[in-house]
């Protein structure tokens, strides 16, 4: 029996390459299988979904969850941790990411993102001096996951010394994330339940440290301050500070070693790297379209009858928007599957568009463009050990769970 | 020009003329050479400076983080053209294909573009008008002029009329912290492009900046002192407010006093031209080498029954002159429409105002998302059963969802729910536009010929 | 000198600019952005960066180094 196309978009064989997968998906407008979500592949449609009002990120907005494969885990998150903005509807959302960005971004906080450079080098620069033994490197165990690990700490204010004990719930959160069709829906939700719980105490604990002995840290000013929009409720802080810790855990390492990967399966880009570390910051615009650590949005709801290219959507139902589909759409880009760092036309959806578009892509781009042009200008002859390499399980956030590579040494 | 050959020669050797160097002009004569334009290619502009940006005039530039002299626009490709800058245009002769410039020079052309824009409307009272301390906006020497004297600290700004340029001066007066004074003869700030609704929030906006606004009444008089400085303003309710900076801001007459008598329809309401944006003569026949684009121009609409539309906004200008540009230089069947979908913004008051559409064609609003009391929100704006434009104030991102709904003329209320849990309703009121016998101040559409039929039509923007 | 122009229609107010060039582009409250027409040439690769970054597109730098092209009055 052929397996539905919903299927084999989450079935880990075809995780180190579900491109033809989405072709297939691109040839309807609409893919749906019965009982299933409506899955969205075509850029354009894409693209309007993500600015469409009658499209609800709030899990209450659904009809029926029945052979929906993420909507259990959504409904168990609510028993721990109320959702973060990110599954929420305006008002609440703007609101929150407001007061979220406020010690994060401009028009508050300008400076401080742009204010890391030299700390995100300094990190960068010590874990390439600790890569070690040469002849066999995992780039994600040593390179791609402490980088961004590091940096939302030291952000959000996280003593990295715990950095053990959330990388478990992290994890375990991530992997609710991720609709794997064969996996106990029971066991999964119960372990990413008790994960949220925790995570959730951790976060309490530490909240009520930095209420008492502010930082310059994110979390002390977002658990001290009280701007327009007044002050969060220590739910709404909670929910927020794991929503930051588990996506600066579960993104930013997918973009960096999905990119050396790239990067290592194009010599010719990675020579021209070498020789011009600027041509880092197209490179990482590329990779967003090519490889974008987010596959997928698999949390939206229509609150009303919507018509995608003559197919009507009822009320109620959910919608999987496929990000890394659209992103290679020949009705938009021209020669898709080429990775081509010189497109002048690249306006991808890799971080998403609309109001939900990714808060942390500026500090995700630095990072990614810091990593990937230190990394070549650093290894010397650097070489894919596997290829392809083994995938993390996860559809949602696809990436490689190692990535094993060599070199001849490391320059100064 | 028709399959003989003439096409290519004056794609390869021809001479066009572009009369108006500023960000039409100078996007249409890039257009020129990148669709392969290799013949000589002449920019005639009047001010004697390379392209610049008007919009940040009455922003960054009164708010003193850059010099006036600053917004040289930035250049796409090399245009490779012979510049005439600081020599007005002033004639036309259609019959022997040749523009008169003022220093008596003649420039030969095969095909021209008019891209000669808007000026300040000044205040009407010449003498008064002369007064030093009585400015507009819309130059770069004025912009320089006025942001001199602001930052001299005046002791109170005197804007006349509150449509966008006139509110934006205002903030930006405010954020100095310089004293404001605003009159308006409208009941509200922007309220002929956005009607009193959304008027009625600006003016909140305004007031709880420290804007004296004064709406419903005119300004009678400006009154100087001996040595010929603006001391004071007399208004039509009988008073009177000392200020020592006075802005005319009425809006924008159109540059087509150059072409009177030359046979091209032009006049005080702009330029008439086809979709194509080719010119008509004042007889109503369409020329094929006279193009038009930008602020100057008048041309029919598809989406709003090919009523003629003015529309002083940045975007139609590039995306006109593209048009024109590309049209310019191909065959007939080749040619393409300028159905650009109105579209501008204005920044004032930390709030970021965009539109969609045409809204002040518009008679109902209803608010889908956000609230007016929050000033963030998307108000959309209802003509005869379908949705004919949008607003948001800080509200951007949703605003492509709604300019679609005018591009495809969705039904008017949109008959459905948002992702918003606590708007303001969905239910439509009275839009509020104030007659249009009543002349207000510098609305940014401008509407003539006769009113949009209501039938339904596909726009498939290009993507 | 480095020219440059936002095109504030396509604008949405995303900030990428502004947070990796602050020197440049500032958020004028939520969503509004100011930006310096003519920046340092040292802030040439910030520029880049966040041109590049836009999630509209929306940021043109100049593409020639020279106005010389721009010459007044002569033929």
């Amino acid at each position: 029996m052929t397996q539905s196309l919903l299927h084999q978009i989450l079935d880990y064989a075809n995780r180190a390459d579900p491109y033809p997968i989405y072709e297939e998906l691109r040839k309807t407008p609409v893919h749906h299988e019965e009982d299933g979500p409506y899955v969205v592949g075509t850029y354009y449609e894409i693209r309007s979904l993500l600015h469409d009002p009658r499209i609800s990120s709030d899990a209450r907005n659904l009809a029926s969850t029945a052979g929906d494969p993420l909507a259990e885990s959504a409904q168990e998150e609510e028993t721990a941790l109320p959702p973060g903005f990110l599954r929420l509807d305006p008002p609440e959302h703007d609101r929150l990411r407001r007061m979220t960005n406020r010690p994060f971004g401009p028009p508050h906080s300008p400076h401080r993102v742009d204010g890391m450079r030299g700390e995100l080098h300094g990190i960068v620069s010590g874990l390439i001096d600790g890569l070690g033994d040469t002849g066999r490197i995992d780039l994600v165990e040593q390179f791609s996951y402490p980088f961004p690990v590091t940096v939302i700490c030291r952000l959000l204010g996280v003593p990295r010394d715990d950095e053990a004990r959330f990388h478990t719930w992290a994890d375990a959160i991530a992997a609710s994330l991720d609709p794997d069709p064969d996996a106990d829906p029971a066991q999964g939700g119960k372990a990413s339940h008790d994960a949220r719980t925790q995570l959730g105490m951790y976060l309490a604990g530490l909240i009520e440290e930095r209420r008492k002995n502010p930082g310059d840290d994110i979390l002390s000013e977002l658990a001290t301050a009280k701007g327009q929009d007044g002050a969060m409720t220590t739910m709404e802080l909670l929910s927020t500070a794991a929503l930051l810790l588990i996506a600066g855990h579960e993104t930013t390492v997918n973009l960096v070693t999905n990119g050396m990967l790239t990067l290592l399966r194009n010599p010719d880009v990675l020579q021209r790297l070498r020789s011009d570390p600027r041509l880092a910051v197209p490179i990482v615009e590329e990779l967003l379209r090519f490889e974008p650590p987010v596959q997928l949005v698999p949390q939206r709801t229509t609150l009303a009858d919507i018509e995608v290219r003559g197919v009507t959507i009822p009320k109620g139902a959910s919608i999987w928007l496929v990000l890394a589909s659209g992103n290679r759409d020949p009705e938009r880009f021209e020669d898709p599957d080429r990775f081509d760092p010189d497109r002048r036309d690249i306006q991808h959806l890799g971080l998403g568009s609309g109001i939900h578009s990714c808060f942390g892509a500026p500090l995700a781009r630095l990072e990614a463009q810091l990593a990937l042009s230190e990394l070549a200008r650093r290894l010397e002859n650097p070489r894919l050990l596997e290829d392809p390499p083994t995938y993390r399980q996860n559809a949602v956030l696809r990436g490689p769970r190692h990535l094993p590579i060599a070199c001849d040494g490391i320059r100064p | 020009m028709n399959g003989d050959g003439s096409l290519e020669r004056l794609r390869r050797e021809g001479r066009i003329v572009v009369v108006g160097a500023s960000l039409a002009g100078l996007r249409a004569a890039e257009t020129l050479r990148d669709k392969g334009f290799a013949g000589s290619l002449t920019m005639i502009g009047d001010e004697p400076y390379e392209p610049y940006d008007r919009p940040p005039l009455s922003k960054q530039v009164l708010l003193g983080m850059a010099p006036a002299d600053s917004t040289a626009l930035p250049r796409r490709r090399a245009v490779d053209a012979t510049w005439r800058l600081g020599v007005p245009a002033t004639g036309l002769d259609m019959a022997a294909r040749r523009v008169r410039l003022a220093d008596g020079d003649e420039v030969p052309y095969d095909r021209l573009l008019i891209a000669t824009g808007v000026r300040a409307r000044p205040w009407p009272r010449e003498a008064e008008a002369e007064l030093d301390g009585v400015f507009v906006l819309r130059t770069r020497e004025e912009g320089a002029a006025l942001a001199r004297r602001l930052a001299d600290g005046p002791k109170r700004v005197f804007v006349i009329g509150a449509g966008f340029t006139g509110s934006e001066i205002a903030s930006a007066c405010r954020e100095r912290g310089l004293s404001v004074t605003v009159a308006e003869r409208g009941a509200a700030p922007l309220v002929g492009a956005l009607g009193g609704v959304v008027g009625a929030v600006a003016a909140d906006l305004q007031r709880e900046h420290g804007v004296d606004l004064r709406c419903g009444v005119m300004v009678t008089s400006l009154e100087g002192d001996s040595s010929g400085r603006v001391r004071a303003a007399h208004l039509s309710d009988g008073s009177t407010v000392e200020t020592d900076v006075v802005v005319v801001s009425l809006g924008a007459t159109r540059n087509t006093e150059w072409l009177a008598g030359s046979g091209l329809g032009a006049g005080p309401r702009g330029i008439a031209c086809d979709a194509g944006c080719r010119a008509f003569d004042i007889r109503g026949i369409v020329t094929d080498d006279i193009y038009v684009a930008g602020d100057v121009a008048r041309s029919p609409h598809a989406l709003f029954g090919y009523q003629f539309l003015s529309l002083e906004h940045w975007g139609n200008a590039v995306a006109q002159a593209e048009i024109a540009a590309h049209n310019m230089i191909s065959e007939s069947a080749d040619r393409l429409p300028h159905m650009w979908v109105p579209a501008f913004w204005s920044s004032q008051f930390g709030v970021n105002i965009k539109s969609v559409g045409v809204p002040s064609l518009g008679t109902e609003i209803m608010v889908p998302q956000g609230t007016l009391a929050s000033r963030r929100f998307i108000g959309v704006y209802g003509y005869q059963g379908r949705v004919i434009g949008a607003v948001a104030f800080d509200h951007a991102r949703w605003l492509p969802f709604y300019q679609e709904l005018v591009e495809t003329t969705a039904p008017f209320p949109p008959p459905f729910p948002t992702v918003d849990r606590h708007p303001d309703g969905q239910r439509p009121m009275d839009a509020d536009f104030p007659d249009p016998s009543v002349p207000t101040h510098g609305p940014t559409v401008t509407l003539s010929g006769y009113s949009p039929a209501d039938r339904r039509m596909t726009f498939t923007p290009a993507h | 000198m480095v020219r440059l122009v936002v095109d504030l229609n396509r604008c949405q107010g995303y900030a990428q600019c502004a947070f990796l060039a602050p020197e440049v582009f500032v958020m004028h409250g939520e969503e509004g952005l100011l930006y310096n027409p003519e920046a340092e040439e040292a802030q040439r690769e910030k520029l880049a960066q966040a041109s590049a970054a836009c999630p509209v597109q929306a940021i043109l730098v100049d593409a020639m180094d020279a106005p010389a092209e721009a010459v007044s009055g002569e033929r």
